[in-house]
């Protein structure tokens, strides 16, 4: 259930890049998709009533959520991170030539 | 030479990135001696592990000392050092290339800094075993291309990078998505590790899927045809040192190479995925030299032709014998050179007169000999005259795929390779020869240290069919065909080296 939530939110960011014309909501839409695969890599790790994964003294290791992920998707969201605001930078730029956010409007490369 | 060695492959351009953006503002001409050392050390860092490979076949590192499937290791095996000479090579001689060429631009070590993070990057995703690692790496080198898209930051320039940003930044998406439902499924992220698992448990229904991530992905990396678009756009706006990086290196690095390690080395190739990446070689070939045929930006025609050169890379590569991907690597060997060249002759030329359109050249050979010349030597190799590199490694495209009894592919080859010499050789007579127009009486040939490398690369395209010979070639392209063709018998290698 949970997986197909995951499945909808990358659907709806794949959405957003491809027919909104807004630069700002396409990258949003950008965000989205992002969001939508690292919550897609914690589940992978996941159990059912699993506990931290902290192996403290005299512990039994029994049910606990992979840890990996979680690191994983630690370093994917400061790279989401990065690409977030170059290209924010870059539509303030776009904005200070062109004038405009509507990426219809923006075309002077073509062929 | 030992394992040691392995980081230094990523630890020289990223320290000396964080050198240059440190002090290049500050000394003046720091950046552009400091960046021409780093790359001269990697290049000949790559040339000294050429014999110690040939000897040992694979040197494996473990970062942190943390044993293989658990610690990350960085792998070097012949098709790595063949793809880290090709890379450093090229881009040591266009760290020379910029020394005069990026003088029209502001904050030149700004555009250092960026250059040693891309080729980072690069050499990171080449040395590492590990998938996640990969799309690190992958990413860094990324981010660096598109700011350098945008470093003029006129309008072409930011739009291009808009248009590439966000296609790369899905693609990623995509990678990213294919190595999750991967670890989902080999709870792994060592590539050995990975394909030792589903050699044993079966590749089942689930390798499909990330198959096709992983060609979506990795397939917009390197413009294979369906994903090209942003390629054409983003290439020449980017500056000439830049453009011949992209096109010559960043396409190869990020997509040919991670495809094939993955799909050769990790999933072992089948014959769906074979038959695949044919088809969509030649879609590209196709398209790219059609689309390219009728450019008059001068820059614009280039990246078009490299989209239809990248179509033989995975046409030869894709056929998986091993006289196809011994001609795959070695025509992608070939258009990194000749593509560079290229490029870096279209900057002198936008150097010296100002204008990138065609129509407005004319007679250039006379009052440039130098970048005239190595044109004509580039143009020829990419079109395949014979005694040419560009010659030898078509002509083994069109031998292993008749080989391979691909009698079509092998036609459709040859067309293309006809229309390639068609859109080059009105390259040639639009810019270089004819009759010089009036505007131009001005022009003056470039500074030393751009046509230093153009020389250089001249010279590559001139003697590289020597590398066939096998007394010459044999430790470097033999052995890296082997790596691929050997298949899923990479994790015993690997595994075997640890011991």
């Amino acid at each position: 259930m949970i997986y197909l939530m995951c499945l909808f939110l990358f659907c709806i960011g794949v959405y957003c890049i491809l027919v909104k014309r807004n630069i700002i909501k396409i990258i949003v839409g950008i965000g989205i998709v992002e969001y939508a695969i690292n919550l897609f890599f914690i589940l992978v790790g996941y159990r059912l009533r699993g506990r931290a994964p902290i192996l403290a003294q005299d512990q039994v290791i029994q049910n606990m959520v992979d840890p990996l992920p979680q690191a994983l998707v630690l370093t994917a969201i400061v790279i989401g991170l990065a690409v977030t605001a170059l290209i924010v930078a870059i539509a303030i730029r776009l904005y200070e030539r062109y004038g405009t956010f509507d990426v219809t409007k923006i075309r002077r490369l073509r062929g | 030479m030992n394992y040691e060695l392995i980081p230094l492959f990523v630890a020289i351009p990223l320290g000396s990135a964080f050198l240059v953006s440190l002090l290049g503002k500050r000394l003046k001409g720091f950046s552009d001696a400091f960046s021409n050392l780093a790359t001269f050390s990697l290049f000949s860092l790559s040339l000294l592990s050429v014999p110690v490979i040939g000897r040992l076949r694979i040197l494996v590192y473990k970062v942190g000392g943390w044993i293989a499937p658990i610690g990350i290791c960085m792998v070097l095996d012949s098709l790595t050092i063949f793809m880290l000479i090709t890379v450093n090579l090229i881009a040591f001689l266009i760290t020379i290339y910029s020394i005069s060429y990026m003088e029209r631009y502001t904050a030149k070590w700004k555009f250092y800094t960026l250059f040693l993070l891309m080729l980072a990057g690069m050499n990171g995703v080449i040395v590492t075993g590990d998938m996640f690692n990969l799309f690190v790496f992958l990413e860094i080198a990324s981010i660096s291309s598109y700011s350098l898209v945008a470093f003029g930051v006129e309008h072409e320039e930011l739009e291009a990078s808009f248009k590439y940003m966000v296609m790369g930044s899905l693609a990623s998406s995509f990678i990213l998505l294919g190595i999750a439902i991967l670890y989902s499924h080999t709870s792994s992220l060592n590539m050995a590790d990975i394909s030792r698992i589903l050699v044993e448990r079966g590749s089942g229904e689930i390798l499909f899927f990330v198959s096709a991530l992983f060609i979506m992905g990795f397939g917009l990396k390197a413009a294979l045809v369906p994903f090209h678009a942003w390629l054409p756009d983003a290439h020449p706006s980017a500056p000439a040192p830049i453009s011949a990086m992209l096109s010559g290196l960043l396409i190869k690095a990020l997509g040919v190479y991670a495809l094939a390690r993955i799909f050769f080395n990790v999933f072992g190739m089948s014959a769906i995925s074979s038959s695949i990446l044919m088809v969509l070689g030649i879609a590209s070939m196709v398209l790219g030299g059609l689309l390219a045929l009728g450019q008059d930006d001068i820059k614009r025609l280039y990246a078009y032709s490299s989209i239809s050169q990248i179509g033989y890379v995975f046409l030869g590569i894709g056929m998986g014998t091993n006289l196809g991907i011994l001609a795959g690597l070695f025509h992608l060997f070939n258009h990194a050179t000749f593509k560079s060249l290229l490029f870096l002759n279209s900057g002198s030329v936008e150097y010296a007169t100002g204008t990138r359109d065609l129509r407005k050249m004319g007679g250039l050979s006379s009052r440039m000999p130098v970048t005239g010349y190595s044109s004509l030597v580039g143009s020829m190799s990419i079109s395949g005259i014979p005694p040419l590199a560009g010659f030898w490694s078509k002509l083994l495209i069109i031998l292993s795929a008749i080989e391979a009894k691909h009698f079509i592919f092998a036609s459709i080859a040859v067309l293309i390779s006809i229309l390639t010499l068609a859109y080059y050789l009105r390259v040639q007579r639009l810019a270089f020869f004819g009759e010089l127009k009036e505007s131009m009486r001005g022009i003056r040939e470039v500074p030393l240290p751009m046509r230093v490398s153009m020389i250089s690369l001249s010279i590559i395209c001139l003697f590289g069919g020597l590398l066939l010979i096998p007394a010459i070639g044999k430790n470097f392209l033999n052995l890296a065909t082997e790596v691929l063709v050997n298949g899923n018998k990479y994790a015993q290698v690997v595994f075997g080296s640890m011991k």
